[in-house]
């Protein structure tokens, strides 16, 4: 750990609302610790702004220890910055080197608004988990959890899937908007553990048709989700997801169409 | 005012049978006539809500973040324990319930603690059937480890990210009860207040974090699921928007809060690096298991580590506690470490860090074999500080990461107000003055599926199916008070930011209330915390609005409340003049430096009422009785 | 909507119209190429010449060219469809500053624009020689004593002039772009992904991508040059 500082240069997308019409703004950040984050950084960046009686910029973040999926930055053109497999709360500022220049954007997709700065409403990911990323079981109902042998390869693969953050990295990342990589990891998980199976034909189809109702873009395999996914999740879910949707779509004895989700009224806040 | 902690009486084994059995039930058609607010979305506010829902009842659900499934409950690693018994090492319900009285240093009450060992088997068994990937044995069987030092194998866990997967797991159930209807989901909106009338419970006042709009909500119960405090510290591995407001503002409403003191600083968390810390990481405490403790004994000494001979190297938990070596309890070793940094031993750039060295490990065990143990933990130190652990020693310093101590519950989970329930780390109730590893999952989670469920019952077959529109006089007043609050504030135009006073809180709070305190310290930090609530009175900075998104307002709201806590906490272990668990008095040792309970006196749960006079906050005590185990002082030299 | 089309019209089922349509488009560039190869027959066009009159006479041929119609109309107009609801999926504001670079690679973000070169192409092929072919007037000749249209003529004719041959071998160069991702693609979205398997499909598409437009591509230099 050293005390080495540098200077930056920073190009932060600015938006007073979500309404409002953005643009980029410069900051120059002087003496930032390199062994301080990247939202650390951004602190700093707003205690400046705040002793000038300038207001701070919004971004979300929380857990500052990469598992919640607050944090939220499209840095120097990549989400979650320059590393891969971490987000943008891991991201250090020894990564960058002293002078750079460091283009911060919120995540851009059409159903994920601009609610100010670099927040966005990434509520459409509850809604797409809201249509049937659950196994429906009520509290209380449960056989010994040994009663289900659940091979290890198995569980490994559905913990492989199940480690996303819902970050929406994946969205951001992908030149379709698409979150494919977000809707099979929840599809995949269910579908290979015998807890999901029963529900499994359902599950694909209403999460793919919420995914499609708020406006995300179809998957053009181009790998973009998978590599700039904080947890590396794999691409092979999405071949998953595809299988099971198939599968249903055209086996499943029912015609009767999912009705998608609406963003309820309470939650409408103008974005 | 007489405390009732309404434990059944009868044997211990079957208080909670026949306690569920006494609880009067309510018509299942006559469930959809109750609303029950729920404040906090993690473990166990989203389990309860997602609970309640099946049952029947209409549940507002609230939590400041942009989704429940973001709840810090995420971030826990290690595991949950569960008296399964699998491995077939003896373990049993008892001896989790006896593992975790002993290791609140006898200052939890028997009923809940056993209570919680009864259902942490179900535990297991709804989380594995709501599809949460537990670790496997080849066969197909869950597999097991042992964990924080417990005998048995009994914690059950999902890779490094248990926490994660048993939250996504409530995250489930719940959002399964919003696609049906039966859940409001409150997504970035915070409690700002409860509301009573006539003496009850009957809503909350909460802010749009986006819109800044006050609004008001009624039901027929309230429960706060909202989480602990770590964060009066400042640093701490708590999440950034991790507050106490919920907490507090139910308490100045009349809800007493027990033992704040008690809070727990873990051992091995990474040192910040400089003034700009934001939060400390958590590393596993398996760490301790090859890893030597370790500081220069030479004052100041600015040689590389490597470079430091072995003869120069203090190896203080070795040489203190030859026995246990580097393996003593959490709170030991946190002590330790403060003291040589307190007599300036300490290292890295703030001094304010010991070495964990992995050397001698490595020569005996080469680097494969540690690489096998600890390779996930050392990539992220290494990721974090850039310094290679397989060739420096790591270094760590201890950081506050749970606060056993929050407003005071009975049995069924109750406040001492009527129709206000706290559940998970926001009440007081499992784990007395220390908190086991993988209990912390336990209890959130057996709070909000298995006990708040069936105990809220018995409160609402007792009230009226009618409740207050939030038109009422109390629900308007409340939110003036709301909004006169945040104006204030918001008129705040003075020179330090929130941050700023925020930051020397937490070194003062760290420093005389941390790991270990004494009478002058704790005076000196109460004087020290009133002049800070001066300062943010008078000399506070907050820009913007009220009537937007306004993060230096919501930042400068909840220190308020931290201020006060601060205070409340300082007071509290000012009071408690015995060592219990995380509450070390030095003035309170043995001999050999070990915590020095007092049984007679302190045995009991220190339950505060805010005080409106700004005098001192009164004292109730419940006395904790003991009818099944026997006390016993621990040592580990 | 029916079940069907619904289906057809959600994400993944526009993809696998796209995948589908695809394969099959990829059978066809391997009968297309092996007809082109009886240009370099050497016999002054007759072989080439009988392939063209069985191609475009032959019933079951005929029959089977409507699907091929139909399939390349499926995938141009899907295509089309997809590259303008993908990119409103982006929203108003685009970012000002993208490294796409760094996560994925060119050919997979590119099959719009290589699908609209190889578009392009189609339409100039299909005018020039399709078209000709089939409503033009065209040159003729006498093989073994039957009038038949001289399509060879036509087609050598044309490879002599530089600019004509510059512009099909680049054509071809798209279309290996597009194959070298497409094929694979294609597979991933039919959801037949597999530890085993999928290597081979991946080499096997980058095998086809290469083989075949350089298949196509050499057949004019060669006329070019000789």
């Amino acid at each position: 750990m050293s005390a080495e500082t540098r200077n930056y240069t920073l190009k932060v997308w600015r938006q007073s609302g979500s309404s409002a019409k953005g643009e980029i703004k410069t900051y120059e950040m002087k003496n930032v610790s390199v062994g301080a984050s990247f939202l650390e950084m951004f602190d700093q960046l707003n205690e400046q702004l705040l002793a000038n009686g300038e207001d701070p910029v919004a971004f979300d973040h929380d857990c500052r220890e990469g598992i919640c999926g607050m944090c939220s930055m499209y840095i120097n053109g990549r989400p979650h910055g320059p590393d891969t497999g971490i987000t943008t709360c891991q991201l250090h500022m020894r990564t960058f080197p002293d002078g750079e220049t460091i283009y911060v954007e919120p995540w851009r997709a059409k159903p994920f608004p601009v609610i100010k700065d670099l927040t966005v409403d990434r509520g459409a990911f509850d809604r797409i988990i809201q249509a049937g990323g659950y196994v429906s079981v009520n509290t209380g109902n449960a056989q010994d959890a040994n009663e289900i042998l659940i091979p290890k390869a198995i569980a490994d693969e559905a913990m492989d899937a199940a480690a996303c953050i819902g970050c929406g990295a994946c969205v951001a990342a992908c030149k379709n908007a698409s979150a494919m990589l977000f809707v099979s990891a929840k599809v995949s998980q269910l579908a290979v553990l015998p807890q999901g199976k029963s529900e499994s034909s359902r599950r694909a189809q209403n999460m793919l048709a919420q995914m499609d109702s708020e406006g995300f873009g179809a998957c053009t395999n181009t790998g973009a989700c998978s590599s700039e996914c904080p947890k590396e999740i794999s691409l092979t879910h999405i071949a998953r997801l595809n299988r099971e949707y198939l599968r249903n779509r055209f086996t499943l004895n029912d015609v009767e169409e999912f009705q998608p989700i609406k963003k309820p009224d309470y939650l409408d806040f103008g974005v | 005012m007489k405390l009732d902690s309404k434990i059944p009486a009868g044997p211990l084994a079957e208080k909670w049978t026949k306690h569920k059995f006494g609880i009067k039930l309510v018509n299942p058609a006559n469930k959809r006539k109750y609303d029950i607010i729920v404040v906090g979305t993690g473990l166990a506010g989203g389990a309860a809500a997602a609970s309640f829902a099946e049952l029947g009842y209409n549940v507002k659900a609230f939590c400041f973040q942009d989704s429940p499934r973001r709840a810090h409950s995420i971030a826990a690693q290690g595991g949950i324990n569960a008296a399964k018994n699998y491995p077939n090492d003896g373990d049993s319900i008892y001896r989790l319930f006896y593992d975790t009285i002993k290791g609140g240093d006898y200052r939890a009450r028997e009923g809940n603690v056993h209570r919680l060992a009864e259902v942490s088997n179900n535990i297991i068994d709804q989380c594995a059937a709501q599809g949460v990937p537990f670790a496997r044995e080849y066969g197909g069987t869950l597999a097991n480890r042992s964990f924080g030092g417990a005998l048995v194998s009994r914690t059950f866990y999902a890779r490094g990210q248990t926490g994660q997967q048993l939250l996504l797991g409530a995250y489930s159930a719940l959002s399964r009860q919003i696609s049906k209807g039966k859940v409001k989901m409150y997504t970035r909106t915070e409690m700002l207040d409860v509301v009573m009338v006539d003496g009850k419970a009957q809503g909350i006042v909460t802010r749009n974090l986006i819109t800044g709009k006050i609004e008001s909500h009624s039901a027929h119960a309230v429960v706060l699921g909202t989480g602990g405090y770590s964060n009066v510290f400042y640093l701490s591995t708590n999440a950034m928007a991790s507050n106490a407001t919920a907490a507090w503002r139910a308490h100045r409403k009349g809800a007493l809060f027990a033992n704040p003191c008690y809070t727990q600083i873990h051992p091995t968390c990474i040192p910040a690096h400089g003034t700009h810390q934001s939060k400390l990481t958590l590393m596993s405490e398996s760490l301790r298991n090859d890893g030597r403790v370790w500081v220069p004994r030479k004052p100041g000494d600015t040689r590389k580590p490597n470079d430091i001979p072995e003869n120069e190297r203090y190896y203080y938990l070795e040489e203190k506690y030859p026995t246990f070596g580097n393996l003593v309890p959490r709170d030991v070793a946190s002590r330790n470490a403060k003291y040589v940094c307190d007599d300036g031993l300490g290292v890295g750039v703030t001094k304010r860090a010991v070495y964990l060295d992995f050397r001698d490990a490595i020569k005996r065990d080469s680097k494969r074999v540690v690489a096998e143990r600890y390779g996930n933990l050392f990539d992220m130190y290494y990721r974090i500080t850039d310094d290679d652990p397989y060739e420096v020693p790591m270094m760590i310093y201890p950081a506050p990461h749970y606060t056993m101590g929050g407003l005071w519950v009975d049995y069924n989970l109750m406040t001492n107000i009527p129709g206000l329930y706290a559940i998970g780390e926001a009440n007081f109730s499992d784990h007395g003055a220390n908190r086991l590893g993988a209990s912390a999952l336990m209890q959130g989670l057996a709070d909000g599926y298995f006990v708040i469920p069936y105990t809220i019952g018995d409160y609402l077959t007792g009230t009226s199916y009618d409740i207050p529109s939030t038109d009422h006089p109390e629900f308007k007043k409340a939110e003036n008070e709301c909004k006169a609050r945040l104006q204030k504030l918001i008129e705040s135009k003075g020179t330090r930011t929130p941050d700023e006073i925020h930051i020397e809180l937490g070194k003062v709070m760290m420093d005389k209330c941390g790991m270990s305190r004494n009478a002058e310290g704790l005076d000196y930090a109460r004087k020290k915390i009133q002049e800070l609530q001066h300062e943010f009175k008078t000399n506070l900075k907050v820009v913007g609005g009220t009537e937007e998104l306004n993060v230096t307002l919501e930042k400068a709201n909840r220190l308020a409340d931290f201020l006060e806590l601060a205070e409340l906490m300082v007071v509290d272990a000012r009071d408690r003049e015995e060592s219990c668990g995380g509450h070390f008095r030095e003035e309170h040792q043995t001999d050999e430096g070990e915590a020095r309970r007092d049984d007679e006196n302190y045995t009991y749960a220190a339950a505060w009422e805010y005080n409106h006079k700004g005098a001192d906050p009164i004292l109730h005590k419940e006395d904790l009785i003991f009818e099944n185990v026997k006390l016993t002082q621990r040592s580990y030299k | 909507m029916s079940w069907l089309s619904t289906t057809l019209t959600s994400s993944i089922g526009r993809k696998i119209v796209m995948a589908l349509t695809g394969l099959f488009l990829c059978t066809f560039l391997i009968v297309h190429l092996v007809g082109n190869f009886q240009l370099l027959a050497g016999d002054g066009g007759v072989k080439f010449n009988l392939y063209a009159k069985f191609m475009t006479t032959f019933p079951l041929v005929k029959a089977l060219s409507y699907g091929l119609y139909a399939g390349f109309a499926l995938h141009i107009i899907q295509g089309l469809m997809l590259i303008q609801s993908n990119k409103a999926a982006r929203g108003a504001n685009n970012y000002a500053y993208s490294k796409p670079e760094a996560n994925s690679s060119w050919t997979s973000r590119s099959m719009g624009l290589l699908g609209m070169i190889i578009l392009l192409f189609f339409v100039g092929h299909m005018a020039q020689f399709w078209g000709q072919m089939h409503f033009g007037t065209m040159p003729m000749v006498t093989i073994d004593g039957i009038e038949h249209k001289d399509l060879f003529k036509l087609v050598s004719e044309a490879f002599k002039q530089p600019l004509f041959v510059g512009l099909y071998v680049l054509s071809m160069v798209a279309l290996g772009f597009h194959l070298w991702h497409g094929f694979q693609s294609a597979f991933q979205t039919l959801g037949l992904n597999h530890q085993k398997y999928s290597p081979f499909v991946e080499k096997a598409g980058y095998g086809f991508a290469v083989v075949v437009p350089i298949g196509y591509a050499i057949i004019p230099i060669i006329m070019f040059l000789s």
